[in-house]
């Protein structure tokens, strides 16, 4: 399936120019997605733009973290998951039978809606992707590398005396930015969020936010969130999912004062959801 | 009349009890239960216990000393000359006796003086059995009476009879408590009979075992030797090469299981693992002896060195096959317990299944899969029947796998099994050795237990 | 917005240089890696192809050796019942003729079929290949049960020996050097003769069934071991059953919880890891030396198991009481039902298949439990079939234990096929155990 042939049905771009194959980072076309029978996503299509945030919004049970999962194809792992369509990254399909999902995912790196830090040292929970990936084998690259992930997210100063003390003994949002850390330690391109703050309270979600905005200038940041506050905070792109369709993607301002669906308004105003 | 009888009839007792309640206590409000305190049928219930609880003690209490009993009665009837014999001898013409009194065959030919006393025997017997009857009888009968005399609309019946179930069921698990209590005590009664023959430094640190001990004092080699040390070695070798099949084995099964396999194949598997698991020990000692042990020896044969025929070697390896489920079914609940966060977190990463799994759910699983191992060597230490039926009797100081060891649970059957006076060296030793081994998968089973829960928590 | 596309576009270049070796890294660490996925993921297939072959192997070899002992070899022998032997008298009475020389006639029955053996030690072979015993016993109740036979000439079929029997079903291989074979060429030529005369027959093994234990393998069989197995069981089943529902009932929904109550938790779990051949012990010190019951009986084999059991079936009892939800306690509670009328009628009926699949599971493992019941001497010689708890007897599990401990071929099949049975005793109650839990098993 190509770009030209692609019907954007519930998709409108409104003001902002059609993206060209150097912004564009994601594509994605007609993407269905089904957990054995149900089919929980309907023919998305939505582009995710270079060293942007996209934010993902919508009520809970709408698709968004379905479709978030499958840009680095997590859904793999659930085996009853199936996905049809396309999702180009950098204009490469990466459902394509000979792309690696390894590397894929080396790629594009994901931070969880629960802070999962390894049971190990915060040293050890950074050091485990390049160590896997073979990025750095030797101590001092692999102190560097930490070093340099902790200073990007942020906890440095808070961690730098006790590195060796294991990941799960931070605090909640401590921990999150560990798995953020953890994340930038593989030297992804696209950093995906699933309802990054959801377990944590106001003060470590606005450090979150904060370096999420920093983040911005090298990776391209794709985040879920059922918080239209934080959307509006964090993201230049906003994309409103509901019931398995999405219904507007489009620069965040323009979503949150003029949408141009019934249902984005209905949404964003507290209608529902 | 006979035991049976007897419990039937205090059945029927017990029954006409309820019944008897029932009606009286209808009848006591004429016939109205909305004035009764309780349900009719509870008044019921409570003259039935009266009836049946206090008879059916006391015929168990009675069952329980009317053997020591009559055994006085009898040694006291018997001649002088019998009474002053030696315990073992005594017994046995006790035994005569009874076999006489039974109408079967005894040791030695029937002299006037045994046959009066079988018949003083049977006699007593009798008695007894008329003696009991009665007492239990009247006791139920007394109990109804008294039960149905206490019936009034004011009666709590449902709150007397659902203390008594509040007793039955205290009582019941207070049982495993005294379990536990006859085991340490029986174990400990026996073990200190033993120590005043064996001093405990010899049994625990003495290298040579053979308890040979003569049964007549003029017989050579009168005193057997009880140093324990070459039971324990052949213990921990054979039990060593059991977890070394049964630990990699069952891991990697458990690993396969709950990270690889498709569903259909866990359907499968699992019942495989359960039949595993389900075969009686006797099997497997019976597979080791008939089938693996001679295995061994024949590659041993063409390979050019000895494997003894019943090396440890064989009872390990089988002891270990018996062990795969045991070791499989604890990981994989120890696996499926390490949150899938974990598993999206390291495959997020970019990570493959297989480092995942060494490297993120492994770790985190450890603490419990040493629990469930331990676990599994407290196992191998107390297995029996494989041993007995495969390893051998003598006990030799090796490490070498392809001889034949013995270990501390064959020594407790060998030792017991047979005819043995009770006080001999020999068969105190047995318990001595069963309590060695009680205390050391006691500890193997709380340090491993403790460990899992702990580990459980964490997950929680 | 133009600036930030600026800034990020100078950003992307230095980054994009620095991610082309990470990226690079990853890429040429791939091949390696998989290979390293296909290798671990081989190890648990083959972990499960091990314990898979074991299982195979132990159930061929089982089943291998046991089979046959369905079967058994009879030989047809034509008997003169002679009446000068077996009643000089001529009384017929049963007392004369339970008591005459049945051994005599069969070997001399031999002798007359086969002429040609005149040597001692020939005569001795060929009196071999007939149990003596068991064609003794099969003679005798044939007069007894119609003393007018006596005279006459009876066709009877006899069992073979063992040796004889092993021959047949091809246990003992006629390929193997006559030096090496327990059975010499002689008895083979007998054998087929015998054969060829169509006097030879394997017929159903009604015996191994229905008999009690024997020193002579062709006449042993596993009916009393059954029986004994059934009835130490049916103790075990009244002991551990009510008291272990009573003790999950208690810990579950009763017991305050504090020490006393997680004290009996903790021993409750070690109880069910201590060594079984440790309850046998306790047995023996206790029920056989304090309270002086009897050796080898039942009651006491049970009571034992019983104890070993409890454990497993209050565990199984609390699991399937906890796994009733609280809603249904409270709506009985709500409509003024006691604490005690609320168990016994709403919680405890709702667990019951739970409770019954683990005393189940409980009563199966007690049926393959060996190691106590040699401690409390059952592994004695029983040839009788006993008749109630308290008679000598032996249990399945015991009776291979022995028959293994037994030199002869022969017993190796008898032991097998006593496995066999054990087995079918064994699945046949996991597969109650698990319709139960089919049949039952609600997920609230």
């Amino acid at each position: 399936m190509t770009i030209e042939t692609t019907t954007h049905t519930a998709v409108s771009h409104g003001a902002v120019t059609e993206p060209s194959s150097a912004t564009v980072k994601f594509l994605a076309r007609d993407v269905n997605v089904f957990y054995a029978d149900k089919q929980a996503l309907f023919g998305v299509n939505l582009d995710v733009l270079r060293h942007q945030v996209t934010a993902l919004i919508g009520p809970s049970g709408c698709g968004k973290s379905t479709f978030i999962r499958c840009l680095n194809r997590m859904n793999d792992i659930i085996p009853i998951c199936r996905v049809t369509g396309t999702i180009l990254l950098d204009e490469n399909d990466i459902y394509d039978s000979n792309i690696d999902v390894v590397y894929l995912r080396a790629r594009v790196g994901m931070v969880f809606q629960k802070p999962n830090p390894f049971p190990k040292s915060i040293f050890e929970n950074i050091a485990y992707g390049p160590r896997i990936h073979g990025i750095a084998m030797q101590k001092t690259d692999l102190e560097e590398i930490v070093v340099t992930s902790l200073e990007k997210a942020g906890l440095f100063a808070e961690v730098k005396d006790r590195l060796y003390e294991p990941g799960t003994s931070l605090s909640g949002g401590q921990q999150q930015r560990l798995c953020i850390a953890r994340a930038i330690a593989v030297e992804p391109e696209v950093i995906l969020m699933d309802e990054p703050c959801s377990a944590l309270d106001p003060i470590a979600t606005a450090k979150i936010e904060e370096l999420i905005d920093e983040l911005r200038a090298n990776y391209t940041i794709v985040i879920v969130t059922h918080n239209m506050q934080q959307a509006a905070r964090v993201s230049q792109r906003t994309a409103f999912f509901h019931l398995g369709y999405l219904v507007e993607c489009n620069a965040t301002e323009q979503i949150f004062t003029n949408p141009e669906d019934k249902r984005t308004q209905d949404y964003i105003t507290g209608r529902f959801g | 009349m006979s035991f049976s009888v007897l419990l039937v009839t205090l059945l029927i007792l017990t029954v006409i009890g309820f019944y008897m309640g029932r009606s009286r206590a209808m009848a006591s409000v004429s016939g109205h239960p909305r004035n009764l305190h309780s349900l009719p049928g509870y008044y019921g219930y409570f003259v039935a216990i009266w009836c049946g609880v206090p008879a059916l003690f006391i015929a168990g209490v009675w069952l329980v000393f009317e053997p020591q009993i009559v055994r006085g009665l009898l040694v006291t009837s018997l001649p002088e000359a019998m009474q002053n014999l030696a315990p073992e001898r005594l017994a046995l013409i006790l035994n005569d006796i009874r076999n006489i009194a039974s109408g079967g065959i005894a040791s030695q030919e029937a002299d006037p003086t045994m046959q009066a006393a079988a018949e003083y025997y049977n006699g007593l017997r009798q008695n007894g059995s008329i003696a009991m009857a009665a007492v239990v009888l009247a006791l139920a009968v007394a109990g109804l009476t008294f039960g149905r005399s206490k019936i009034s609309p004011e009666l709590r019946a449902r709150n007397n009879v659902e203390k008594f179930i509040m007793f039955l069921l205290v009582a019941s698990s207070v049982i495993a408590i005294l379990t536990t209590i006859g085991i340490v005590f029986s174990l400990l009664f026996e073990s200190i009979r033993f120590f005043d023959k064996v001093s405990p430094a010899e049994f625990l640190f003495g290298l040579d075992w053979s308890p040979q001990t003569a049964l007549r004092a003029d017989q050579v080699g009168s005193t057997g030797l009880f140093g324990a040390v070459p039971l324990f070695a052949g213990t921990l070798l054979i039990s060593f090469i059991a977890m070394c099949v049964a630990a990699p084995v069952g891991l990697l099964a458990a690993i396969y299981m709950a990270e690889y396999a498709p569903y259909k194949v866990r359907v499968a598997v699992k019942p495989m693992l359960e039949i595993l698991a389900g075969i009686p020990t006797v099997v497997y000692g019976f597979f080791a002896a008939l089938t693996v042990a001679p295995f061994f020896k024949d590659i041993g044969a063409s390979a050019g060195f000895a494997i003894s025929s019943e090396s440890a070697l064989a009872a390990g390896v089988v002891m270990g096959i018996m062990i795969i489920p045991f070791v499989s079914s604890i990981s994989d609940d120890v696996i499926t317990a390490v949150p899938q966060s974990m598993r999206e977190g390291s495959l997020g990463l970019g990570a493959t299944k297989s480092e995942t799994i060494r490297r993120v759910i492994f770790p985190a699983a450890l603490p419990g899969i040493v629990g469930g191992l331990l676990l599994a060597v407290s196992r191998a230490i107390g297995e029996t029947m494989i041993v007995v039926m495969a390893a051998g009797l003598a006990a030799n100081m090796t490490l070498n796998p392809l001889e034949a060891v013995t270990t501390v649970t064959v020594q407790i059957v060998t030792l017991l099994v047979g005819d043995q006076e009770f006080d001999s060296a020999k068969t105190l030793a047995a318990f001595a050795l069963g309590l060695l081994l009680f205390c050391v998968t006691l500890v193997l089973n709380i340090v491993a237990l403790t460990v899992v829960n702990k580990y459980r928590e964490q997950y929680e | 917005m133009s600036d930030t596309v600026v800034s990020e576009r100078s950003g992307m270049t230095n980054i994009a240089v620095r991610k082309k070796t990470s990226a690079e890294a990853v890429r040429s660490s791939l091949k390696k890696r998989y290979a390293a996925e296909k290798r671990f993921k081989a190890y648990g297939v083959s972990a499960l192809l091990f314990a898979f072959l074991m299982l195979l192997i132990l159930f061929s070899t089982i089943i291998g050796n046991g089979y046959s002992a369905f079967v058994q070899t009879a030989l047809r022998l034509d008997v003169t019942l002679d009446a000068a032997t077996l009643d000089p008298e001529g009384t017929r009475k049963p007392e004369t003729l339970g008591r005459a020389d049945y051994g005599g006639l069969i070997k001399k029955t031999l002798r007359d079929m086969f002429p040609e053996v005149t040597s001692r030690q020939d005569k001795r072979k060929l009196y071999g290949l007939v149990s003596l015993l068991g064609a003794t016993g099969n003679l005798r109740d044939l007069v007894l049960n119609d003393p007018s036979k006596v005279g006459q000439t009876v066709g009877v079929w006899v069992p073979a020996s063992d040796d004889a029997d092993m021959l047949i079903k091809g246990h003992i291989s006629r390929d193997v050097p006559e030096n090496a074979r327990r059975v010499s060429n002689r008895e083979i030529a007998w054998l087929d003769k015998l054969a060829a005369a169509d006097r030879l027959e394997t017929r159903f093994n009604t015996r191994f069934f229905t008999g009690g234990d024997s020193r002579e393998p062709e006449l042993a069989g596993i009916w009393g071991a059954t029986v004994g197995s059934f009835l130490m069981l049916t103790v075990t089943l009244l002991l551990s059953f009510p008291l272990g529902v009573a003790s999950a009932v208690y810990l579950e929904e009763f017991a305050p919880k504090n020490k006393w109550t997680q004290l009996v938790e903790v021993n409750i779990n070690n109880l069910a890891a201590v060594p079984s051949i440790v309850f046998g012990l306790l047995g023996l010190a206790v029920l056989l030396n304090f309270f002086g019951m009897p050796r080898s009986a039942p009651l006491v084999g049970g009571i034992v198991l019983a104890l070993m059991t409890l454990p497993t079936v209050i565990i199984a009892g609390r699991a399937a009481l906890t796994s009733v939800p609280p809603s249904i306690r409270e709506a009985a509670l709500g409509v003024g039902a006691s604490k005690v009328q609320t168990v016994f009628h709403h919680v405890l009926p709702l667990a019951m298949p739970g409770v019954m699949t683990g005393s189940i599971i409980g009563m199966a493992r007690a049926l393959g439990e060996t190691a106590p019941l040699l401690m409390i001497g059952m592994v004695a010689f029983i040839v009788d079939i006993p008749r109630g708890f308290t008679d000598p007897a032996t249990a399945l599990p015991v009776q291979v234990f022995l028959w293994a401990d037994s030199p002869e071929r022969a017993f190796v099949e008898k032991t097998s096929a006593a496995i066999i049975v054990l087995l079918a005793f064994l699945v046949t109650m996991n597969a109650l155990a698990v319709w139960l839990r089919q049949k039952f098993e609600r997920r609230w």
